[in-house]
Order: structure tokens, then sequence, then C-alpha cells
């Protein structure tokens, strides 16, 4: 059999081998491979017990679960658990204060990396192109310790900003422990962290763009202007749908550490969410039950609506994260 | 022309005026810095200073943070209190406060206990990564498909904060350091990397070292390995990165004299309260002082700091974007 090369020869040469694989028996394919799997196994099983295993420990949404009695003998209440959360009015909270973080993050953050991967993409000279990027993607490897200590002592109430604000004559104004300014320090944290970060993919979507088209609107007389919005946003388009949809499908995620770190500072009318509701509930009190309903009803609403907003994408032409 | 020369005269080659280049001849000359297609138009003197400024504001705000915690740490108290915080260089710098967290104590156990999470953290999830990686590359392996879709699967839905707190418990690992480690051992998209990675490396090297009687282990070892040595530096860095900065399984699983560096972070920035210690050092049992907070952050962020340089040509030359784009 010869190697041929071409996407399809290969497709065709594998679907081939795969045929041919079926008839020799499992056992002497098992023992020929004995070394691969010896180097699969291991990590097969972190993936059982540590990503699979827990999934099966959501049916505690259904039970009165008592630690001492364990999964078997925790008496089953059926939908009991999910009345009670949906009967509790800090749940609502926690979604209305969830939704609002979560989409002024996505207004407020999502045009930066685009923006910025085009302004970086339009620097012609590489040695300071890199030396950009460097800079840009460091905070991304600042953990959230680390950045909410160092943001506290910037604009904490003695930290920095409210200095400058006095130097100024302004009213005194402490970032990190108003109640009303706290979604938009979150946007603003992760846009310090991910934003730069957040270029990386784009820049990569930048370099694929065709030179002559680039070229061929160049010599109808387009601007650096007329070229970025007709030529070069286009481009990138697949790649801004995808990641819409990927945040979309995040919507009831909020970066936990992130917001657990900072929840006591403005207290938890205005920053609890989600995931700190399903902390403080399950691990801290001990209702357990409720806590892993809406980890499961947080997990379900997720996961539709990144099957809708790939739908959505498929509506408007662009290809989404898969085609079915 | 010549307003491009005031501008930015490092940019045109003292030889020659590149006008004179027929068009078509060659795009990239090497005396250039600037990769500039023939058709694209030079921006003017307003718009090149522009960007220069856009670009160094950008800088700027990525790293004054940094700078600003890095000046606080080696100020004393009283000039801190003098600038009111605001300490842009320090006047009489000092490592009073490095000396007082570095002589044993809460921070320096703290320190070491970090430095084995990371270290011995980061050689497993390499370690496993890079074999399951290995084994999932190899076409024909027996139930490929299966083990590929039982880690694809985990990146689009993950079972939450309550079951794998009760599996972790159910296992017994808490307080235990295997706590902060094991959980998060594999990344799926780590692997998925390595793996695309290992799959684009040509298939002839391959052949002839099976045909030269090479088996697995050895053919990761001697052909693999070495020709993957930047994608493997890039997850290390990724895992030891997550590693060093992990605070919630800490706070979740580990006992307060178990804590590493994050969670004194937290208690001593963010709450503003001391740690408890068996050793009764009276001066970290009185509330620490602004640099004290502002050194423990300069620990914690030094290692980053260090690593990072050696690694970030990989991102800027896009080591990763092809498992990125899928």
């Amino acid at each position: 059999m010869t190697v041929v090369p071409g996407a399809v020869n290969a497709a065709r040469t594998a679907a081939m081998v795969r045929g041919m694989e079926r008839k020799i028996p499992l056992w002497t394919r098992v023992r020929r491979d004995k070394v691969l799997l010896a180097m699969i196994i291991p990590g097969f099983l972190y993936f059982a017990v540590f990503q699979w295993l827990p999934l099966l420990g959501n049916v505690i949404a259904f039970l009165d679960y008592q630690p001492y009695l364990g999964f078997v003998d925790s008496a089953w209440v059926g939908f009991a658990n999910f009345a009670e959360v949906f009967g509790d009015p800090t749940f609502y909270e926690a979604v209305s204060n969830t939704l609002v973080i979560t989409v002024l993050q996505l207004v407020l953050f999502f045009p930066v990396p685009i923006a910025l991967a085009l302004l970086i993409n339009s620097v012609m000279s590489t040695a300071l192109r890199r030396f950009v990027q460097s800079v840009v993607y460091l905070p991304h490897f600042i953990g959230w310790v680390l950045l909410v200590s160092i943001f506290t002592q910037l604009l904490g109430p003695l930290g920095v900003l409210p200095h400058v604000l006095q130097a100024l004559g302004l009213p005194a104004f402490s970032a990190t422990t108003t109640p009303e300014f706290f979604p938009f320090l979150m946007a603003i944290e992760t846009i310090w962290k991910d934003a730069g970060w957040g270029t990386i993919i784009f820049l990569a979507a930048l370099a694929n763009i065709n030179g002559e088209l680039l070229e061929a609107a160049a010599m109808d007389g387009a601007g650096k202007w007329r070229r970025t919005w007709h030529v070069y946003l286009p481009g990138i388009m697949p790649v801004i749908i995808l990641l819409l949809i990927l945040q979309v499908g995040q919507i009831l995620s909020v970066g936990f550490e992130q917001i657990i770190l900072q929840r006591d500072a403005v207290g938890p009318a205005a920053a609890e969410v989600l995931d700190t509701w399903v902390y403080y509930h399950g691990i801290q009190d001990g209702a357990w039950g409720p806590a892993a309903a809406v980890g499961l009803v947080k997990g379900f609403v997720g996961f539709a609506l990144v099957l809708g907003s790939n739908k959505l994408a498929h509506l408007v032409g662009q290809d989404g994260i898969y085609r079915a | 022309m010549t307003a491009t020369m005031r501008t930015a005269p490092t940019t045109t080659p003292p030889t020659g005026p590149r006008r004179l280049r027929r068009p078509g001849t060659r795009r990239h000359d090497p005396r250039r810095h600037s990769a500039r297609p023939v058709w694209d138009e030079e921006p003017g003197a307003a718009g090149k200073a522009g960007k220069a400024l856009l670009l160094a504001l950008i800088c700027f705000l990525a790293t004054y943070p940094m700078i600003a915690v890095l000046a606080t740490s080696l100020s004393s108290q009283r000039e801190i209190a003098a600038k009111n915080g605001l300490v842009l260089w320090p006047g009489h710098p000092t490592l009073a406060a490095y000396r007082q967290i570095l002589s044993g104590g809460v921070v320096t156990d703290a320190l070491l206990r970090s430095v084995g999470i990371t270290v011995v953290g980061t050689l497993a999830s390499v370690v496993f990564t890079v074999l399951m990686a290995y084994g999932l590359s190899r076409p024909r392996v027996v139930g490929g498909r299966f083990w590929l879709l039982t880690v694809l699967c985990t990146m689009f839905f993950s079972a939450g904060i309550i079951p794998n707190f009760l599996v972790v418990s159910a296992l017994g690992l808490r307080g235990h350091y295997a706590a902060v480690i094991l959980p998060t051992l594999i990344s799926a998209f780590n692997l998925v990397v390595v793996r695309s990675f290992f799959m684009g490396l040509p298939r002839e090297l391959f052949e002839a070292a099976r045909i030269d009687g090479a088996g697995d282990l050895r053919i990761l070892w001697t052909i693999v390995l070495p020709l993957s040595k930047a994608v493997i530096a890039v997850i290390a860095l990724f895992y030891g990165v997550a590693y060093w900065n992990s605070f919630f399984t800490a706070m979740l699983y580990l006992d307060m004299d178990q804590w590493p560096l994050s969670m004194i972070l937290r208690q001593y920035v963010l709450l503003g309260q001391p740690v408890a210690d068996d050793a009764g050092l009276s001066a970290e049992l009185s509330a620490p002082t602004q640099a004290i907070q502002m050194a423990v952050v300069v620990i914690s962020l030094v290692p980053i700091l260090l690593v990072y340089p050696l690694l970030q040509r990989y991102f800027t030359k896009g080591v990763i974007t092809g498992a990125v784009k899928g």
C-alpha cells in the first residue's frame, strides 16, 4: 500500500486501515498495543475519576443528601430541592447578579481583543510587534489572588486611586468597596488580565487573510480604514462568531475565583453569583441538595445556550462550533 | 518621505532610498525592519505618532500595576504613609519587608510549600499529558476513538463544584497535598494541543524508527520529545502557573498549616489579617503592614516574571495557535 499525499486519499487510507483492523482479533490488538495502552490508561483513569465520576455525583440534586448517610441511604426527594431553590429570593438575586456581570463583561471585554489585535497586526516592525505581544500577554499569567491583591492596592480604600482623586479635588471613591461599581470592576479586571491574551486567536486569523484581497482593495483605492472594515473584519468574522458563541454558553459562569475573592468587600447583595451561591449554600452551610440542583440547572442552561447560539450562527450563515 | 525620515530614522536604511526598488523585485528587503507590502501606503507622521503613543499607553497599563506593587514593597512604612500609598519610586529603598517575611515563619513555609506543589504538580501533569497525548496520537491504537471522546467531552461540560468536592472527599484526599494536584492533573486543552502537535510530525520518522526496531517508548523518548521541546515548554508553563496560582483547591482541601502562598496572600492582603503561627512570632501576629503585604505580592509575582521571558517567544511565534484554531 503506497501513501498518497492529499487529504481525500489520507481519509480513504484511514478508512481502509480501520476496516483491516476490524479483522484482527481484539486480544491480539490489545497485546500489540500494550505499551500505548499503558500510556493512555493512567490519563484515562484521571478523566474517569475526576471528570466523569463527579457527573454521577449530580444525583444528590434529587436527594436529601446527608454526608454521614452517603449516596445510597440519603432519602430520595425528587424535585423538592429544585422547588426549594426556585422559592428562594437569594437565588434570583444570584441569577441577576450573574447576568449583569457577564453581560457587562461581554459588552465591555469582547471588542477589546479584536481592536487590540487589529492594532498589533498593523505594526509592521516584527521586533516591535513581538515586544508588544510579550507585554500584553503577561497579565494572563497573574493568578486571581495576585491580581485582586494588586488591584486592591491600587483602587482600594487605602490605595492609590482615592489619593489621586483627592489630589485632583474630586470626591473620594473606592472602586473595590462600592457595590454599584462591582460589575464594572469585574470587567476592568478581566480586561486587564485577558484582553492581551485574547488577541492570540485573532492575530492568527488576521495572519491567514489572503494578501491578494488586501492588495486588490488597495488598488481599488480603499484606504487603511476601509480595508480594515471590508477585508480584515470579514476575514476574522468566523472566529469572532465562534468566540461569541462560546461566550454566550458561559453567560451563567463568571470567574469564580475572581468573585469569591472580592465578594466580602461589597457584600453578597451585589456580588453573589450562581457559583458562589452554590459554594456558600453547599460547602459552607451543608445544603448539599439545593446547591447541586443549582449547579445542574446552570450546566443544562449553559449547554442549551451553546446549542441555541450555534443554531443562530447557522441562520446568519456562519459555521459556528460545529455543523450537524 | 522626509517626514518619515524625521520621525523614524532607523526604519530607513542609509544605503540608497528604497523608493528606487523596482516593484515586485523584493518585498522583504532584509535591511528594512518593516515588512510593509508595496501597495500599502506609509502612514503619515501624525498616524505614526498616534499609534506609537497608543502602544506605549497599552504597555504602560499592562505593566504599571506590577511596578507600583514592587515600588511599594521596597519602601518603608513611613514613606508609604507620607506619600499616601502612591509610591512611584522608593526614595530610600529598603529590603526590610523582605527580610522580615523571609526570615522563617509563615510566609517562608508557605513559599516552600508552593514551590513544592508547583514542581511536583507540573512534573506529574506534563508526564501524564505527554504519555496520553502520544498514545492517542498513534493511529490504529485499540479503542482510540473511545479514549479520545472521553477526553473531548469534558471540554464542553463539567460536573460543578459540589460533586467534585464530594468525589475528592470520598477519596479521602482532604488534608493531603495530592488534593491540590490530582483533581487538575490533566487539562483536556493541553492534551489536545500536544496530541495535535505529535500528529503533525512527519510519519516517515515513525516508520523509519519502527523499521530500525524501536518501540513506542523509545520513539517517544529519542525522536518525538526532542522535536517537541517548544510545545512541552508551553504546556509546562500553563500547568506551572496554574499550580502556582491555585488557591480555591487549597482553600477547599488543605488545612491552615498546609496553606500555599496564595492562601497567605489572601489572608494578608485581602482580609488584612495575620496568620496564626505556632512559633508565635510577634511581628507576624500583628496586622501586616502595607510594605509587607506588597512584599508577599511581589514574592508571588517573581517566579512568574522569571519564567515568562524564557517562554513568551513561543506564544508570539504561534506555537499554540494551531491548536486554538482546532
